[in-house]
């Protein structure tokens, strides 16, 4: 598993008293983990903080309400973890 | 400062946008109705209440900096420490400064101090959401009546 999905896993265990063991590369942030919202802001800050990014929660929010794109895109953690990769990567570019 | 209404900053005294930072004033009232049960006899400001003044400190510089553009609300209080007593009659400043400003949340740094003397200070998280219904109206009102001049929204 790569060293993203570690750090988020990390934080999403701490932030939620998750038992790590429960946190994988397909759970989905929601629907499998039971995250809300406003815990998901509270590891947002966490992630923002670990990577020094900003994850566009309020677009990615905003498409989901929408429909413009499924919510397992952005809030399945394989899938989470890719889109910080992308934004570290585009900060550094 | 009105205790028992929550209107914790009297006014403002800086408020610096390319710094991301405030500092308020208040002054702890003299009699309260809050110090009639904490505690009777010793009236002592409760520290909740203090920790809603660098709450409320922090809201105003989120409010400032945004320009009425979003409401914060308070979701996490971290590493709050409360280092001294406040009695009545206390001259009060807060600092707050923007730490983190992410999608739909900010975290803020804050501190009371009176005279020099450290208070208390936290770590605080906001919530920002639109405003619900007419309290953009009752914002606009407190900002302009504690000397708050935002910038304009984005």
């Amino acid at each position: 598993m790569s060293a993203t999905f570690e750090t988020v896993a990390g934080i999403i265990s701490e932030t939620c008293d998750i038992p790590r063991d429960k946190i994988t590369p397909q759970s989905h942030a929601i629907d499998d983990l039971g995250i809300d919202s406003l815990a998901f802001l509270d590891i947002a800050f966490a992630i923002d903080k670990a990577f020094g990014i900003k994850l566009p929660l309020e677009q990615w929010t905003q498409e989901v309400n929408e429909g413009k794109a499924p919510a397992e895109q952005y809030f399945v953690l394989e899938n989470l973890c890719k889109r910080i990769d992308d934004l570290v990567a585009a900060k550094k570019a | 400062m009105r205790l028992e209404y929550f209107d914790m900053i009297d006014r403002v005294v800086a408020f610096d946008p390319s710094q991301k930072r405030i500092v308020t004033r208040s002054t702890v009232p003299a009699e309260s109705p809050v110090f009639e049960g904490h505690f009777p006899g010793h009236p002592l400001v409760p520290g909740v209440l203090l920790t809603e003044t660098m709450a409320q400190a922090s809201g105003y510089l989120l409010l400032g900096l945004n320009g009425l553009s979003q409401m914060p609300f308070l979701m996490t209080v971290d590493k709050a420490r409360f280092r001294t007593f406040v009695e009545p009659r206390t001259e009060l400043q807060a600092e707050a400064e923007l730490i983190i400003e992410g999608s739909g949340y900010a975290a803020t740094k804050a501190k009371l101090s009176s005279e020099g003397k450290p208070i208390c200070d936290a770590e605080l998280r906001f919530r920002l959401m639109p405003f619900p219904a007419d309290m953009r109206a009752l914002m606009q009102s407190r900002i302009e009546a504690i000397g708050l001049t935002p910038e304009p929204a984005p």
